[in-house]
């Protein structure tokens, strides 16, 4: 199963986003912001940093790169995609995912290891996860603030499109303590923790990372 | 040659930091009187010929699209006068 990372002038997590997929047993393929093609991948991962430096809004630019027209349709069409941090931006952005994320409410870069309980286990990214699973990963964002108008966020816990929320303290002001959520097909995923960033105990705080890979390539092969 | 400005503003029920923080700073430099700061952007863009309606309309449609994300912003566009 092949799954591609894109990278944007600025993208950091990019090489680890593929390692995680390496390591949940996918073959990553690198993705360029400037070609418009997929060149045949089963799911994208959007993955986390300063895409375009953060110019303008997180995310504005990164969402007129060539590659996300091609992206947009697929994603449309039921390709599974994931973005993480500045990916979940550029979901949003892209009006993939309903909402934005702004500045912290307490004006702050938050780097921690953060407490999540997954909410859906009905989506491409977090099947192989249980309900109600608490796993914990890296957060670092200064602008993860989830915001939606209130019939938005009332239609995406009707719908339990809510994926993931913050457990403890509200790290950033995100409304009613959203991490992560998807589109209502549930092949699109954002949120703000970094998954790619918890998939070998060496360098994470745990592997609880790793489902959101094996999730998707698990339902791929079933596929 | 004219310039048409485009303002972008946090919506009203957006929650806006970079406006309290400045605010905070008002109050510690002892500035007075103010009950609240909230911070957009300005963009000016200058056009190749005249602010006809058309292309005033594409700058509408330009700000609409890429410059302001109307999920948390509201926008104004108008042409200035005397460039």
């Amino acid at each position: 199963m092949r799954i591609g990372v894109v990278t944007f002038p600025g993208s950091l997590d990019d090489r680890d986003a593929a390692r995680a997929v390496r390591v949940a047993g996918g073959e990553a393929v690198a993705l360029w912001h400037g070609d418009a093609d997929l060149h045949g991948v089963d799911a994208v991962v959007l993955p986390g940093g300063f895409s375009y430096g953060d110019y303008l809004r997180c995310g504005a630019i990164a969402r007129f790169a060539p590659v996300m027209e091609p992206l947009i349709d697929a994603a449309r069409g039921g390709l599974p995609v994931l973005g993480i941090c500045n990916g979940f931006q550029v979901l949003c952005e892209s009006h993939l995912l309903p909402g934005a994320l702004i500045r912290n409410d307490h004006r702050k870069f938050v780097c921690r290891d953060q407490p999540l309980r997954v909410e859906s286990t009905t989506t491409a990214w977090t099947s192989g996860y249980a309900a109600a699973q608490e796993i914990v990963i890296p957060l670092k964002n200064g602008e993860g603030g989830y915001v939606a108008d209130q019939r938005t966020l009332d239609e995406l816990e009707g719908e339990g499109r809510v994926v993931v929320r913050y457990l403890g303290d509200n790290p950033n002001g995100s409304y009613r303590d959203i991490a992560g959520i998807t589109n209502a097909r549930g092949n699109v995923v954002g949120l703000m923790p970094h998954p790619e960033h918890a998939v070998e105990s060496l360098t994470g705080p745990s592997t609880d990372g790793l489902g959101f890979f094996t999730s998707v390539l698990e339902g791929l092969v079933r596929a | 040659m004219a310039r048409v400005v485009v303002d972008v503003m946090l919506k009203p029920e957006i929650l806006d930091p970079q406006g309290k923080a400045v605010q905070g700073a008002f109050g510690r430099l002892g500035f007075e009187g103010v009950a609240s700061v909230r911070q957009g952007k300005r963009f000016e863009i200058e056009l190749d010929g005249e602010a006809t309606p058309e292309a005033v309309a594409e700058i509408e449609r330009a700000a609409a699209t890429l410059l302001a994300n109307p999920v948390i912003e509201d926008f104004t566009v108008h042409v200035e006068a005397g460039v």
